[in-house]
């Protein structure tokens, strides 16, 4: 039986590595993609384009437009000297925000006045316009608590007088709120699962398309055995990447990784066995590779969004966050940022683990019954 | 060229398209999906942050104090403790994404006009979120603060004491819907993956099966057979982006500000650009496998995650960013964008169209001419 799953598991390989090019795309592409990626995958929001349109032009506006620039978060690039460049600017995309200060905006503030100025928000990317927003919100507000104290030791004629709550605030798990240290877990889930559901359902549907699949049923290897041959390569080939991946994360980007590494390989292994098990069913399913391709990413789409990579469960609305309940890529992402970023153990994450464990049976036999069926 | 033969190939195509309506089903079925998910599922906006509280003071003024959390939207309050480690528990596992120490003697700090120390601790995995939140709580303490100093001068009758105010204006998408952002920035990806998936596979699959040859040794000319080949496939393409246009107009309430007209040329000529890489692949691979990974190398992938759909790309390193000008998704992003929200026209958008009218160019050429030495 073992020499017989062996053969196969040759064959198969021998068949993937035939093209030379197939040995770029599966050993050297992912790397420079989690290259690319890695620096390309931030959802930080710093050196926004800006644009300054300042009729007061006095110290105080300056100093205000200084606080803007010295943060890192707003980057200004040009001075607009006519009200229509703001349109200019912004209908061409170059420019995310405008601030703005009418005249008369020193003299308010140095008579004790409200002072008004404006900001103009690109509000098509409404995500970062939020944010946006709430830099240039902290910044003002930070200028006029420093304002606002000078005025009060003034009139109440006291020295230092301190803001009345101060916030410590501490991060966990990621002190610097670096997101490529969140994203990089995700990007290995990404690639792994593609891979692993394009080459196992397409390797066995080409068998079928060019006829070759007969030639493996009147051969006396047995259907179980076809099975585990078929898998085995690409479950390799998978590991092998995320290896790959997840040494590139930590001796370039510096990712931490805190957990247990054969933590790290057992969860993968469990998760392969779902994710080549849904290939391996896809390939049931298909009877042309196109159709085999293009049930894979009818799969993939669905299993990436909602699976927390980009875009937080927590903000999905209820519906939806039950059904990602049956996502197993929302469970091995857990799994993954928990040992890079928090490494915890075996101990917080073993319902993770049981769950990707049911799911993978459950798929594997579902997948190898109709496997059988469809040979006979 | 002959009209005639063009035309032959073109039915054979279409015939063997429609005899695998799974495939065709799909190349409808993936792009309604990803209008459904974007459209329902997905939002980057963060509210109701699961926060753990150890009050530690219990006073009127710590009371009060905590209103302003309970009372903003962004927060959930989810439980009270009274020790680290079960506060610990609930970030490692998730359950809450802050948790606040309210120190003891709180209110006497705060009654003896010291300043009384807050603590919190946000899950930092997520960075982008971590960052939104400690922005949140920023915004409260601040302005908790800016009272208590108010208050002070109002009791010497100075009234009004903002120093400045900022008033912001946003422009394009004023209720910041990410919708809005979402659907526009989607029809760039549809129109990519359908593409690239459709036509990546479709001269492959001829080599494959060894039915090149067939049509080599007939009179057929390479330009008829790409056409041929590339028609049928612009219709499902057309047919794509009709779709979501409708359905991001109709369910979604995207607002279609500019000229339609526009938007359909600017799209074909995308789309006749996607579909040329496509064949191009398909040419340049010879096996189906081989074909798929390289459309997702070259197509999917670069388009999901460097056009500025996903990611913004003035927050990329330099580097990254003079990569993603070989992404022709990122032009016609740009002028998705311009011509939904912005109601721009060609006077704002035409460098974007000459880049992509030069991509759609070089990738015909490319394409015929890689058939020209494949064949010959």
């Amino acid at each position: 039986m073992f020499t017989r799953i062996t053969s196969l598991i040759v064959k198969e390989f021998l068949q993937v590595f035939r093209d030379p090019r197939m040995k770029f795309v599966i050993f050297v592409s992912p790397v420079v993609q989690v290259l690319i990626f890695g620096y390309a995958a931030t959802m930080d929001i710093t050196n926004v384009p800006t644009a300054v349109y300042d009729l007061d032009n006095t110290k105080e506006s300056r100093d205000i437009i200084r606080d803007f620039s010295y943060s890192k978060y707003f980057d200004i690039q040009n001075y607009l000297q006519k009200e229509e460049d703001i349109d200019y600017v912004m209908d061409r995309a170059r420019i995310k925000a405008v601030i703005k200060f009418n005249r008369g905006f020193a003299q308010d503030l140095t008579g004790n006045n409200t002072a008004h100025m404006q900001i103009i928000v690109d509000g098509t990317d409404s995500n970062a316009a939020q944010i946006i927003l709430s830099y240039s919100g902290t910044i003002i507000a930070n200028y006029n608590a420093k304002a606002l104290k000078e005025r009060t030791e003034i009139f109440l004629k006291r020295k230092n007088v301190y803001p009345v709550v101060d916030l410590r605030d501490r991060e966990w798990f990621n002190e610097n709120l670096y997101s490529k240290n969140f994203y990089l877990p995700g990007v290995i889930a990404m690639i792994v699962t593609l891979m692993s559901l394009i080459l196992t359902s397409m390797a066995i549907v080409r068998e079928k398309e060019i006829g070759t699949m007969e030639q493996l049923i009147v051969s006396p290897i047995k259907p179980i055995e076809l099975i585990m041959g078929k898998i085995t390569p690409f479950g390799i080939i998978a590991i092998v990447q995320m290896v790959m991946i997840a040494v590139v994360g930590v001796l370039w980007f510096k990712i931490p990784c805190r957990g247990s590494i054969p933590l790290l390989f057992g969860a993968t292994l469990v998760y392969l066995l779902t994710s080549l098990g849904i290939g391996l069913f896809i390939s049931t399913i298909s009877s042309t590779q196109q159709e085999a391709m293009m049930s894979v990413f009818l799969f993939y789409f669905p299993a990436i969004l909602l699976s927390g990579f980009a875009y937080p469960v927590a903000n999905m609305p209820g519906w939806i966050q039950v059904i990602t309940t049956l996502n197993p890529l929302k469970y091995y992402l857990v799994i993954l940022r928990s040992i890079f970023l928090k490494g915890v153990g075996f101990l917080v994450l073993w319902d993770e683990l049981l769950v990707l464990l049911v799911m993978g049976a459950a798929v594997i036999i579902l997948s190898a019954f109709r496997f059988r069926k469809s040979l006979g | 060229m002959n009209l005639g033969r063009t035309k032959a190939i073109f039915k054979k195509e279409f015939i063997q398209i429609w005899r695998d309506p799974r495939s065709l089903a799909l190349a409808f079925a993936i792009p309604m999906l990803l209008l459904v998910l974007f459209g329902y599922a997905l939002s980057l906006d963060i509210d109701n942050i699961p926060m753990a509280v150890w009050n530690q003071d219990g006073s009127q003024t710590s009371i009060r104090f905590l209103d302003n959390f309970k009372l903003s939207k962004y927060f959930n309050i989810i439980g009270y403790y009274d020790n680290y480690p079960a506060m610990e528990h609930l970030i490692d596992k998730g359950t809450a994404m802050i948790a606040m120490v309210i120190p003891k003697h709180f209110s006497k700090y705060i009654q003896s006009n010291g300043v009384a120390p807050l603590q919190v601790i946000i899950d930092g995995s997520d960075s982008n979120t971590a960052q939104i939140v400690l922005g949140y709580v920023n915004s409260i303490v601040s302005s908790y603060n800016q009272k208590f100093m108010k208050d002070a001068l109002a009791v010497n009758s100075i009234t009004n004491s903002t120093p400045v105010d900022l008033r912001s204006r946003i422009w394009f998408n004023q209720d910041l819907d990410s919708k809005l952002f979402i659907v526009p920035g989607l029809i760039a990806i549809i129109m990519m993956i359908i593409a690239a998936l459709l036509t990546s596979l479709t001269i492959a699959r001829e080599w494959e099966r060894g039915t090149m040859e067939q049509l080599i040794s007939t009179p057929v000319r390479n330009v008829e057979l790409i056409i041929g080949k590339f028609a049928p496939y612009f219709v499902i393409g057309f047919i794509d982006l009709v779709i979501s246009v409708l359905t991001g107009i109709l369910l979604f309430g995207v607002p279609l500000r500019g000229s339609p007209v526009l938007l359909f040329i600017t799209s074909g000529i995308f789309l006749t650009g996607a579909l040329m890489l496509g064949i191009y692949i398909s040419v340049a691979a010879k096996s189906q496998l081989m074909a798929c990974q390289m459309a997702i190398l070259t197509s999917f992938l670069p388009t999901f995650m460097l056009s500025g759909f996903t990611y913004e790309i003035f927050n990329m390193p330099k580097w990254v960013q003079y990569v993603t000008y070989l992404v022709p998704a990122r032009y016609f992003i740009v002028i998705l964008r311009g011509i939904y929200l912005k109601g721009v026209g060609m006077e704002a958008l035409w460098p974007n169209i000459l880049a992509m009218l030069i991509f759609s160019f070089i990738a015909v050429r490319l394409a015929i001419m890689k058939f020209k030495k494949k064949v010959a």
